[in-house]
């Protein structure tokens, strides 16, 4: 029993991090209908500038003297990763989609995934390819209840995760900049004729998104330790079938779905073998695929001409 | 007595093949012949891969997966057959192409099972899900204690698999494969993958099957990616996992996309390209696959229908033969 609860806790905070990667995903799928293949690079790049940033600000010599990183310097590391990654988001916006935006769809698909590739081996002539230790921005503290151990660090996850996804809830749905997002999604010819700015509300989707998965990045720069320029690619297959299985282009999709997935593929590793971890979350998006498309909370739309 | 006509010519085309591979092993070394051989299997991989991103506009990004399929499955089979066919010239053609046909077959079957559900759907799942399953196609070779596992398969005897491929059998192979996969395109079954590609809904109100023919274009495509992966794994002494990576599908995505989607004779080139320009970047290993991604985004950018569009390069001295394509994609 405390086997399993301990597995769930693990499961859930490893699958609030897919959730955040997945809501980049389905926001962008929801307006442009684009799998945006650089979205898990995003991801990297973000934990990458939370490492830096976390290196600037001195951690490495505080980690030698065995101080505990203050709590205001770990949340400028995490507003420094998003500003970074939502920028290099609007960029890839600007640069790559933007021009393609009109043209049949397998162009922009095969974009998305020349600038995924482009970022990968960017970024291991930048970051080198070898794996790095992720810096301790938060000092474990373990807590134990009745056998089940709970760190503050997963604990953390939870709650930072938790509270992006409230922000994100209040802003899709209490400010114009939410408004003009669901209309775009909704029909973005008809949402053009109500004077909404397009690429405005695009590039606000994108520069959301980004910041979004570079918490996401640091999150798990937390919770796995290690981190490397290859990251982005097997964590970002998997946020994308949690969109899928949540419905994608619904936003409580994604948070279901990433939960989901990651309870999967906790479960997985401990029941089963580690070695399926990463086999389960596709065999989870073929049967979602074969049995319900539209995914748990998604809407069947009709195709139209 | 049309038949008699084609066997006659496909006697001279074999002849013609059997002749210059002679001629060019005389002359060349070593080296030059394994990057005209690679050169070669690149043409099959790019034309079978053309056929289901091409013509009929599904995007597969994971073809290194059915050609690593293709390649264990016809070195396994070549060991086993081996002893049944003796070792003598004969004996090894025939083992070595009842492998490679057993090869292609197991690849589409493959192709079948990871096509059937990704392809009822419109959209691009088909690219995610080629994504994953090359993945785990490669982890499970990694982990396969019986094929060698992350050493490789190098067969039963200590001096590994049998080098049986030759420019013959390449070039051979490549000729019957860009036969049968013009003959498609031609053929009114190859004009529904095309209207499939330009407009799913339209073709579907035409009471095109468009479910089955995309699997069909999907099984065939990853069949001709066994083939491919066959020829190579008799090339050397083993296969490893690791000869087929996702940058192995990113090189062919580059070779279609240089030559222009849903174009034969542009496949063919563009299988040429990567095979050329693999060897002059050599020593630019690092640098290698940020200029192919710089190179995608760039003709997605300037000229998204690649270098030869939808035309066929005979289109330029043959203006007979109508093109099988409406407006351009």
């Amino acid at each position: 029993m405390s086997q399993l609860l301990q597995q769930i806790i693990n499961g859930l905070s490893l699958g609030s991090i897919y959730a955040l990667i997945a809501l980049g995903y389905t926001m962008v799928y929801g307006i442009l209908k684009l799998i945006n293949f650089a979205h898990g690079e995003v991801f990297m790049v973000g934990a990458y500038a939370g490492y830096y940033a976390a290196g600037t600000l001195g951690i490495n010599a505080l980690e030698a003297s065995g101080q505990a990183f203050p709590i205001h310097l770990a949340l400028l590391v995490l507003l420094v990763a998003m500003a970074v990654s939502a920028t290099l988001g609007v960029t890839i916006e600007f640069l790559a989609y933007r021009p393609v935006r009109n043209a049949p769809r397998l162009t922009p698909l095969i974009t998305a995934i020349g600038v995924s590739l482009f970022l990968q081996n960017a970024g291991m002539l930048l970051f080198s390819p070898n794996p790095r230790r992720y810096p301790a921005i938060l000092r474990e503290v373990r807590f134990e209840f009745g056998g089940v151990i709970v760190t503050n660090v997963k604990l953390a996850i939870f709650l930072v995760a938790l509270a992006l996804m409230a922000g994100l809830h209040l802003l899709v749905h209490k400010t114009w900049t939410g408004r003009a997002m669901r209309a775009l999604s909704f029909n973005i010819d008809a949402a053009k004729l109500m004077g909404i700015d397009t690429n405005r509300t695009i590039r606000a989707t994108f520069a959301i998104g980004s910041a979004l998965a570079a918490a996401g990045g640091i999150l798990f720069g937390l919770d796995q330790i290690m981190i490397n320029p290859l990251m982005g690619v097997l964590t970002g297959l998997k946020a994308f079938v949690a969109a899928v299985l949540g419905g994608i282009g619904s936003i409580p999709g994604a948070v279901v779905g990433g939960l989901l997935i990651g309870l999967a593929e906790q479960l997985t590793a401990g029941y089963l073998s580690p070695d399926y971890r990463d086999a389960i979350t596709f065999v989870i998006l073929i049967l979602i695929l074969l049995v319900k498309p539209e995914g748990i909370l998604g809407v069947v739309r009709p195709e139209k001409v | 007595m049309l038949w008699l006509k084609r066997c006659g010519f496909s006697v001279v085309v074999a002849a013609a093949i059997y002749g210059v591979g002679f001629g060019l092993e005389q002359l060349l070394t070593d080296y030059f012949l394994r990057i005209i051989l690679l050169a070669g299997i690149n043409v099959i991989l790019a034309v079978g891969l053309n056929l289901i991103n091409g013509t009929t506009g599904q995007f597969s990004i994971g073809h290194a997966g059915f050609m690593a399929v293709g390649a264990y499955a016809t070195a396994f089979i070549g060991v086993a057959l081996a002893p049944l066919f003796g070792d003598t010239a004969l004996g090894r053609s025939l083992t070595f192409n009842l492998a490679l046909v057993a090869g292609a077959l197991l690849a589409g079957l493959t192709g079948l099972l990871v096509g059937l559900p990704s392809l009822r759907l419109r959209g691009d799942y088909l690219a995610v899900v080629t994504l994953g399953f090359g993945e785990i196609i490669r982890i499970s070779f990694n982990n396969a204690q019986f094929l060698g596992a992350a050493t490789g398969y190098f067969g039963n005897s200590p001096a590994g698999l049998p080098v049986y491929t030759n420019f013959f059998w390449v070039y051979a192979w490549a000729a019957l494969i860009v036969l049968i996969v013009r003959n498609l395109t031609f053929s009114q079954t190859g004009r529904s993958l095309i209207a499939i590609r330009e407009d799913e809904i339209a073709a579907e109100a035409m009471a095109t099957p468009t479910t089955r023919l995309k699997v069909t274009a999907f099984a065939i495509s990853a069949a001709t990616a066994g083939i491919a992966g066959g020829l190579f794994a008799h090339m050397q002494a083993g296969i490893r996992p690791e000869d087929f990576r996702f940058e192995k599908s990113i090189d062919m995505i580059v070779m279609i996309i240089v030559g222009g989607l849903g174009s034969i004779t542009g496949a063919v080139l563009g299988g040429i390209f990567v095979a050329v320009s693999l060897e002059l970047m050599r020593d630019l290993q690092q640098y290698r696959l940020v200029l192919y991604a710089l190179l995608l985004i760039a003709i997605m950018l300037l000229r998204p229908q690649g270098l030869l569009g939808n035309r066929e390069l005979t289109a330029l001295w043959s203006r007979r033969r109508p093109r099988p394509t409406g407006e351009s994609a």
